[in-house]
């Protein structure tokens, strides 16, 4: 591998690790207010997709075709709009009532959240993979001799940087930051205190639910056929990438996206392409063994 | 004193049933409707129904109609199974059409040999699917010949020297036809610079096509389905790479151009049937199907009217649905004149036709050239 090939895979990896984490930092998100993994999150991540499928031509008709930006910022807010919705209803709906009763109940429940979802998705969008429309135009971005960066690449990996700090920020310095925190540490002491569990609860899953969203949109611009059944893969993955940085902590998710997107650019271009997910998975079951908790996690005890 | 009890019982309550049954010729459908495959699916569902309707409309085979019973695979393993398992034991079909791809229809041949339920794949072509056994059919060619058609149009017309071959490992159809391209091309002048693979449903192909470009080949071979090689070819010049991309019949679907847009313009890929073909038989078909559907209608479509008609035409000759008869009757299918070309089926329960390559401009796949077995 000659040294441009190995820095155009670094760009390649990058690229495909920030969708990683972009989807991780949902889960992991809801995993540290709740402590439950909501397994529906790849599929209003598949949801935000058709949002945009649904209405860019509109918008763009709006605009007129001009302010290519614009009319995807729209798009973007609009898509990240309906999943917060459809974020808070999924859990007003099906995890609420089950929100004292064990564990495994809800997260049986999220399975079968999953499954409406796709399917429904199946039924109301059609089966077949749509082509996405061109939302803005990926260009290669200049001046880089051999190597290849698109706008959306460097789009992307701005786009999840950014939202990163705003979450730290969220969830660091603000009320409902500090209520979530609250709640994750002892919901019943929390709510003792005055913290409005519920109204905590929506927002995490309106929070995390509109960042699906907005991974929705970006990967259908970079990848553009969506199908009501895409959000299972890169949901597993994202998931597995949360758990690599340590369940519940922001910036793990994202480092063990990054992680797993660059291990898999690398794997798939060396001779054993055929095995990458096996290689891949190994490698995060080789770093969990050393590190079970994650590599940002902490180790705790299981109260019993 | 029993048995005119049990007839007085079937004349008073079940009469109207069974005669309402003996009307009728049962056949299965295994059909991707959903999932990935669905574009293929979707066309071929909806040529089977016109093949059973125009047989119905015109009387039937046998003087019964025929009643199509379909079971979505949803482009998933494990499915096809219990597909064929259902239709053979509750809904006793006679025979069953599908699946279209190679990997779908090994799974459901192994149920329907054993049962001995002809089964007639439209668009299986890897040589292993009638290798199972003497009740699978297929009513197109094999992938032995796809790959040589596409290697030798390499080497030939594309003057193409060193290739690189990109599989989804996913499905015996794409590692079967890779195989086939390699080996022609390798005997024949040609050197495979690099292989590399992928799986369906991945999105990201970049690593891979980074690998590719630095072997820097002359034309690169995706024997994959038309729902990733729009985004491969995208991926693929937005490296940077130009080269022609080359593949197989898995790309003739019109989401190949929705999805690739101008990175796929210009490709080739090898077919089994052109909609440019000016015979009148197939252009009415066209017509038909598009003022039915409002779609356009490809390959996918031709062989699943064909192999619906295949088998009827069978049962008229065989004058029965009993299976020996039966198979037999679809084994020496001979000379059928179907839409996607003459149907003959060979010792090995193959159709020995005709592949013509296609060449994707605009919106369109324009025909080039036509090559015989």
């Amino acid at each position: 591998m000659s040294l441009s090939d190995f820095f155009q895979q670094i760009i390649n990896g990058l690229s495909l690790g920030a969708f990683y984490a972009l989807i991780a930092l949902g889960y992991t998100m809801v995993y540290g207010v709740l402590r439950f993994i909501n397994f529906a999150h790849g599929d209003v991540f598949m949801i935000g997709a058709y949002c945009g499928y649904y209405i860019t031509d509109r918008v763009q008709a709006v605009f007129g075709g001009k302010l290519m930006w614009a009319s995807a910022l729209v798009v973007l807010l609009f898509a990240m709009a309906v999943c917060a919705i459809l974020g808070v209803v999924i859990e007003r709906l099906a995890y609420r009532p089950l929100r004292n009763r064990p564990k495994l109940a809800v997260l049986i429940t999220a399975i079968g959240v999953s499954l409406f979802l796709e399917y429904g998705g199946q039924f109301f969008f059609g089966a077949i993979p749509r082509a996405f429309p061109e939302l803005i135009p990926d260009l290669p971005v200049g001046g880089l001799g051999t190597l290849v960066i698109t706008t959306n690449q460097v789009l992307v990996f701005g786009v999840t940087v950014a939202l990163l700090v705003a979450l730290n920020y969220i969830v660091k310095h603000t009320k409902m930051g500090l209520a979530m925190r609250a709640v994750s540490q002892n919901a019943t002491a929390a709510q003792l205190m005055g913290v409005n569990i519920d109204t905590v609860i929506s927002f995490t899953f309106a929070l995390g639910s509109a960042l699906a969203g907005a991974a929705g949109i970006l990967f259908a611009v970079s990848y553009p056929s969506i199908n009501p059944l895409m959000g299972i893969l890169p949901g597993i993955k994202a998931f597995v990438a949360a758990v690599l940085g340590g369940i519940g902590h922001l910036p793990g998710a994202a480092v063990g996206g990054i992680i797993l997107g660059i291990v898999e650019t690398f794997v798939g271009a060396s001779d054993y392409s055929t095995y990458r997910d096996a290689i891949a998975f190994a490698v995060l079951i080789l770093i969990l063994l050393f590190k079970p908790a994650g590599i940002f996690g902490k180790a705790t005890v299981e109260k019993v | 004193m029993k048995k005119t009890l049990f007839t007085t019982f079937a004349a008073a309550l079940g009469l109207a049933a069974p005669l309402l049954l003996a009307q009728e010729i049962v056949v299965g459908e295994i059909v991707s409707m959903t999932g990935d495959k669905a574009g293929f699916g979707t066309e071929i569902h909806n040529a089977t129904m016109m093949a059973v309707d125009d047989t119905n409309a015109a009387g039937g085979v046998l003087g019964k109609k025929i009643k199509l019973v379909s079971e979505d695979t949803q482009s998933k393993p494990g499915e096809p199974a219990a597909a064929v398992q259902k239709l053979i034991s509750r809904d006793k079909v006679v025979a069953i059409l599908g699946e279209y791809t190679s990997s779908l229809t090994l799974e459901a041949a192994p149920i329907c040999q054993s049962a001995k339920v002809p089964l007639i794949s439209p668009g299986a072509t890897n040589p292993k699917v009638t290798e199972v056994g003497d009740y699978i059919f297929r009513v197109c060619f094999i992938d032995p010949f796809q790959g040589t058609v596409l290697s030798k149009f390499a080497l030939e017309t594309l003057k193409a020297k060193k290739a690189a071959v990109f599989t989804d490992i996913k499905q015996d159809y794409s590692i079967g036809l890779a195989d086939f391209f390699k080996a022609h091309f390798a005997k024949n002048g040609g050197t495979i610079v690099v292989e590399k693979s992928y799986s369906s449903g991945d999105a990201d192909f970049k690593a891979q096509l980074t690998a590719i470009k630095s072997a820097n080949p002359d034309v690169i071979m995706i024997p994959g389905y038309y729902s990733q090689i729009g985004l491969i070819a995208k991926q693929a010049r937005a490296l940077g790479i130009t080269v022609p991309l080359i593949g197989g019949d898995a790309w003739s679907d019109s989401q190949l151009v929705a999805i690739g847009g101008s990175a796929v313009d210009g490709s080739y890929f090898t077919d089994h049937f052109s909609a440019e073909n000016p015979d009148p038989k197939v252009q009415a078909l066209l017509k038909r199907y598009k003022e039915k559907f409002g779609k356009d209608a490809g390959s996918a479509a031709a062989l699943g009217y064909d192999a619906a008609m295949v088998l009827f035409d069978s049962i008229k000759r065989a004058g029965t649905t009993d299976e020996p008869k039966l198979r037999d009757a679809i084994a020496s299918t001979k000379g059928y004149q179907g839409i996607s070309g003459v149907i003959t089926l060979d010792e090995k329960r193959n159709a020995n036709k005709p592949a013509v390559i296609l060449q994707v401009k605009g919106k369109d796949f324009k025909y080039v050239t036509t090559v015989n077995p």
